[in-house]
Parts: structure tokens; C-alpha cells; sequence
């Protein structure tokens, strides 16, 4: 099977420090890998380069075959096909979250504004949270403004999910209801890739892990290798102490 | 003994009451006496006592009815609202003071010794303000050097304006789009059309002839609802990674701020002209509707930009993610969130305009004050400046208010948060 998303050597550097060093990294469809690493390791940044909300300055990277650099044309194309989670959320505060949802369907699909307020309650329903539609996200909990989050980038039907941090903003009794959400995502053949420290969802749903220090991989290796059998010292410390 | 005397407390509540009352309303009589009846009652004491005797005793006065806790609850009330400190006591008799002096004849001069009847000045008898001036100008002060027999055709188009305005309120939203689309795009033609005349056999009255209050809500009215776009669109200009963009918008919304009205005024009105080519013209007062555009757009702009940069940057990177292009981003997700932030900075923007359109006499053109400057000029009315520029301020605030009122319901009316 052909890659969906294939970076080459890709290096990036924020004026003089270079946070990104030569990553390559090849992510086939259905994939799901987890990202872990110290804090400044690069590991928001590498995927925030896939949609192109940073720029990188050497290397490529394709995302389902269309090539992402300055001169791509339309990038908000392909934007529209990379679902994006935050850790912060980043609902849009004036709108309702029916509205959250349907929005992008209506003015980037050009959905008819009904069709897209179904295909808005369909995904709501997906994560459970139906019933808070006609409320705004300041009414809601963390919980459920990263639920409806998830909502809003399932509303453009991506090929691609990408997850950062997406339980890092929240207190501990909401973490499972949104990993319960990405889970289901995971087991209906979405291609994810997650930067997260929650290791017991990476063992349950990751096909391979990704250990990032310092603005490189260091190590990628199958899910179970990848704890049971982690080769570098560095991943070794970085487990040992989260796990 | 002194020391008790001066802890007011619970037990001797009675006398510290009666004490502190009697205090309190010599202080309140002498400055009534001072003020009403002529007569000074410590005018017996040394100058500065005697000048802050009311204060004095006053202040003493609450000073032994402050008594946290009495169970009286107009005492409590008393306490808490006006009397919680030493200083606060102060400053609320400060105040009352105030009022008790200067209300009464400021009330006595507009309404008690006024004049409301006749039409010359030889009617104001009284010693208070003389009414009949603004009454016998009413007509030119809103309408300027307008005809008379074609005033009507101001009056259709302002009906036509505020009942529009008050239907967006009340019909249905449904309806509500097209009317705002009509007051936006074809109400401003038909009433330009129908106001200056010259087609459909009306006859044509030219700009200079304008003036008065309608004169002030015309250019007011196009003022505001073309600088608020140009103004968004500066903001966006500023921020924009085009240098050649950003450059400009810098030096469009610097050089602007960095001039006074007046003189942009006067330029457009004299200099500008110069430039033309020969034999287009264009009329003085469009000319001063684009100088005052141009001029509070600046402003707008770095309103709008600081609503801009409270956003963070989150919700640019949400709208992104979902693959929204750079306007759609900004129309959709960014501007409507900035401008509710920046809701009171726009009122100030737009207050800030109503008030500068009298400057236009500079040019000639004689709205609200400056019909009011010409009629106190009048050999037959002068000395009528005070009644002229007070009904003015008084007309100025009611829109001003009006004005102000309706933007912070439009805050509360857009709050999403809780």
C-alpha cells in the first residue's frame, strides 16, 4: 500500500534553533501512531508541519500525494482533508456548537446548510454529546468542548486525524471520556497520528510509536517493541519515568 | 471623657444619634441659608471656618451616627452607601453640597425663571434663559437654509430611516436581512436623490443649502457606515504578510491620525479641488463625507486591530485545520469575535464622529452648532450664544447617549459567555 503521508528529510528551524532535524517519516492509510517525548521535543511541531500551520524550510512532504511547500496552490485543500484536534480545543467561542460543526460543511464543502447541520448531528451523536448542540462552548466542560472539537474536524469527513495533545488541557475524570471517543475513531479505520503522554491508549490502539527528543526520532518501532523492547537509552529513561 | 466622646458606639446609640443629627443638619442649614436666603450664619467665625463650617460640622456629624450594626435599618443604609469612612463622609457632603447649591439655580435658569413665550427677543423679560430663540430658529436649526416648502422631502426621508431602523427590531429575522440590505445599499441613493432634487420634477437644492441637524445626521450617517469597513479592511491590511499591503495600510492609518480634522477638512474643501482635472467637479460637501470617512477610518482600523490582537492564536489555527481560506477565516471566525471585543472602542470611534461633524464650518457648511453660531451672530438675537450652544449639547447628548445605550446592548446581546 502507497504512504498517505511521507515525510523526507525535514528540517525546520524556528529563527536559529532548529526544532526539527531530519525527520523522515512514512505513515500508510488506516495507520495509527503515537508520538511521545519530552516536552521542546518537536513532536507538536512535526505534526503541524503535515497541515502545513507551521512551514518547514527543508525536505518534503507529501500528504495523499500532493506535495506541501510554499508554492502548493490551495492548500486550504488539503487542509480540509487533515482533521486537526487541539490541546487547547480552539472552538469557536461566538458560535454554537451545532454551529462549531456545520460551519466548515457549509462554507468550505459548500454543503446545503441542512445537509450539513444532519452531517453535524451525526458526529455529535458519534461522541455523545448530542444533546449540548444548541449550547456555546463556554457553557461546557473540558470534556465535552474536546468531544465536540473532535466533532467539528470529523464534520469534513478527513482522511487524515491529527490528535496534539488532546487530553493535556483537561482535568483527570474527563481524560477518558475523550480517549474513549478517539479509541472508537481508531477502531473505525481512521489514519491518526497522536502526540500524547497517555501510554495506556498508545498500547491500546497505536500499530507504532514514535519517541521524538530534541527535534529528531530517535526511535519508531511496533507498538509492543516499542515498551517491551525499547532499544535506545533514551527511550529507555524517558519510559522509566512516565510509565 | 473625650475619648468616649468620640467612639461612637451601641450602647449610647440615642445620644450619639440626636448628637450627630443636630450636627448634621446645622451643616445642612447654614449652606441653605447660604445658598437661598443670603445669610451668612458663621459669619461670625474666621474666614477659612466659617467657609468650611457646613463641612465641618457635617463631617462630625456622621462621624457620631457611624455606628456599624445599629439594628436601624435606614441608619445602616445611611452607613454603608455614604458614610463608611471619614473620607467617604467627606466626599459624600461634598457632593450633596454641590448639588444643593448649583441645581437649584441651574433649574431656576432653564426652567423656573426661563421664557418660552413670544418671537423677539424683546419677549425674554425673565432672568433665566431665553427659549424663544431656539423656538423661533427651530426650523432653521434643523433643517438649515433648506426651503420650507420642500422640508418635507428631509422629513419622508428620515421617517422612511428611523422606521426602517425600528422594524429591524421588531419583524422577523427573515425579513430583517433585506431591510438592513436596503438601508445599506439603495435607502442611501433614494434619499440623496430625493433630498438634493433636480430629477422626477423636484426641484434641485443645492449642498450649500443643507444644514441644521439633518445636515449633521447626513454627513454623520455616511460617515459611519463607510469608514467601518474601510476601517476593518486597514486592520487586516496592517497585519497582512504582503509588504507592499502592510506598508501601505502603515502609512494610510499614520498619516491620517497624524493630522488634525480641521485641516483635513479644509483641504478637501480647498486644496483638493486644485487637483482635479479640469472640468470634472465634485460637490464640497461629498468631499468632506470622504475627508471625515477617511479620517475616523484610520481610528477604526487600530480599534479594529487591537481586537485583533487580543484573539489568540488558536482559533487562526482552528480555522486553518478546517481548511478555511484567508477571508473566509477572517469573515467567518476572526472578525466577528474581534469586533465584540472591540465594541466599546467602536462607540467611542463613532461618538467620536458625531461630534466632529460641526468642524465642517470650516468649509462652509453649517450643521446643528454652526447654524446655531450664525443665528447668535443675528442683530436682532445677539447674546443668545448660552441658549443656542446648550440646546445644542443637550441635542448632541440624546444622540450621543442614544447612541452609546445601544452599543452596550449589543455587548450584552452578543456575551456567549457565562
Amino acid at each position: 500500500m502507497s504512504n498517505i503521508i511521507e515525510l523526507k528529510n525535514v528540517n525546520k528551524w524556528f529563527d536559529k534553533f532548529q526544532v526539527l532535524k531530519e525527520i523522515n517519516l512514512e505513515v500508510k492509510p488506516k495507520e495509527k501512531i503515537v508520538v511521545c517525548g519530552p516536552s521542546g521535543s518537536g513532536k507538536s511541531t512535526l505534526i503541524r508541519c503535515i497541515n502545513r500551520l507551521e512551514e518547514h524550510q527543508e525536505g518534503s512532504i507529501v500528504v495523499d500525494g500532493k506535495e506541501i511547500s510554499e508554492n502548493t496552490k490551495n492548500i486550504e485543500n488539503i487542509r480540509a482533508e487533515v482533521g486537526m484536534v487541539f490541546q487547547q480545543f480552539n472552538l469557536f467561542p461566538h458560535l454554537s456548537i451545532l454551529d462549531n460543526c456545520s460551519l466548515a460543511p457549509i462554507w468550505v464543502k459548500k454543503l446545503p446548510k441542512k445537509q450539513a447541520e444532519e452531517l453535524a448531528m451525526d458526529n455529535l451523536k458519534r461522541v455523545q454529546i448530542e444533546d449540548q448542540a444548541a449550547k456555546f462552548p463556554g457553557q461546557l466542560s473540558g470534556g465535552q468542548q474536546q468531544r465536540a472539537a473532535i466533532a467539528r474536524a470529523l464534520c469534513m469527513e478527513p482522511k487524515i486525524m491529527l490528535f496534539d495533545e488532546p487530553t493535556s488541557a483537561l482535568d483527570p475524570e474527563m481524560i477518558k471520556e475523550v480517549l474513549d471517543v478517539m479509541v472508537d475513531l481508531a477502531k473505525g479505520g481512521m489514519t491518526m497520528i497522536v502526540v500524547t503522554h497517555e501510554m495506556g491508549f498508545a498500547k491500546e490502539v497505536a500499530d507504532n510509536m514514535i519517541f521524538m527528543d530534541e527535534g529528531r526520532i530517535v526511535e519508531r518501532a511496533k507498538t509492543n517493541d516499542f515498551f517491551e523492547n525499547p532499544k535506545s537509552d533514551r527511550t529507555k529513561l524517558f519510559l522509566s519515568q512516565i510509565l | 471623657m473625650n475619648l468616649i466622646i468620640l467612639k461612637p458606639n451601641k450602647e449610647n446609640l440615642q445620644t450619639y444619634l440626636v448628637l450627630g443629627v443636630i450636627l448634621l443638619g446645622i451643616g445642612f442649614l447654614d449652606i441653605i441659608s447660604n445658598t437661598f436666603f443670603n445669610f451668612n450664619m458663621t459669619g461670625f467665625l474666621p474666614n477659612i471656618i466659617n467657609y468650611l463650617s457646613p463641612l465641618l460640622l457635617g463631617a462630625l456629624g456622621l462621624h457620631f451616627i457611624r455606628i456599624e450594626y445599629s439594628g436601624n435599618k435606614i441608619l445602616d443604609q445611611i452607613n454603608k452607601n455614604l458614610n463608611s469612612s471619614n473620607i467617604n463622609a467627606i466626599l459624600s457632603l461634598i457632593v450633596i453640597f454641590i448639588l444643593i447649591k448649583y441645581v437649584p439655580s441651574l433649574l431656576n435658569w432653564a426652567f423656573f425663571d426661563a421664557n418660552f413665550l413670544g418671537s423677539t427677543k424683546e419677549d425674554c423679560t425673565g432672568d433665566g434663559a431665553c427659549w424663544v430663540f431656539v423656538k423661533v430658529w427651530f426650523n432653521r436649526f434643523m433643517y438649515g437654509m433648506y426651503p420650507d416648502a420642500e422640508q418635507w422631502r428631509i422629513n419622508t426621508s428620515f421617517l422612511v430611516l428611523f422606521g426602517s431602523i425600528v422594524s429591524i427590531f421588531i419583524l422577523p429575522n427573515t425579513i430583517k436581512k433585506y431591510i438592513i440590505l436596503f438601508l445599506l445599499f439603495i435607502f442611501p441613493i433614494i434619499a440623496l436623490n430625493l433630498i438634493s432634487g433636480g430629477i422626477f420634477g423636484l426641484k434641485w437644492i443645492e449642498t450649500g443649502a443643507w444644514g441644521g441637524l439633518s445636515l449633521t445626521f447626513i454627513v454623520s450617517a455616511f460617515a459611519l457606515i463607510f469608514c467601518f469597513p474601510i476601517g476593518v479592511f486597514l486592520a487586516l491590511g496592517r497585519r497582512s504578510d504582503l509588504p507592499a499591503i502592510k506598508y501601505s495600510s502603515i502609512g494610510f492609518i499614520e498619516l491620517w491620525r497624524g493630522v488634525p480634522l480641521i485641516t483635513v477638512l479644509f483641504m478637501s474643501a480647498v486644496m483638493f479641488p486644485m487637483f482635479l482635472p479640469d472640468g470634472t467637479y465634485m460637490d464640497k460637501l461629498v468631499r468632506v463625507i470622504i475627508a471625515i470617512t477617511l479620517f475616523e477610518a484610520a481610528y477604526m482600523a487600530e480599534v479594529v486591530r487591537g481586537g485583533l490582537q487580543a484573539l489568540p492564536r488558536g482559533q487562526y489555527d482552528a480555522a486553518k485545520s478546517l481548511g478555511m481560506g484567508y477571508w473566509r477565516m477572517h469573515f467567518l471566525i476572526i472578525m466577528p469575535q474581534a469586533l465584540k471585543l472591540v465594541i466599546p472602542g467602536i462607540a467611542n470611534t463613532f461618538l467620536a464622529l458625531v461630534k466632529d461633524t460641526p468642524l465642517i464650518f470650516v468649509v462652509g457648511l453649517l450643521e446643528l452648532a454652526g447654524m446655531i453660531g450664525l443665528a447668535k451672530t443675528n442683530p436682532e438675537w445677539l447674546g443668545m450664544a448660552t441658549e443656542g450652544y446648550v440646546f445644542a449639547a443637550f441635542v448632541f447628548w440624546i444622540i450621543c447617549f442614544s447612541m452609546s445605550r445601544y452599543s452596550q446592548n449589543l455587548e450584552k446581546k452578543l456575551s456567549t459567555e457565562r
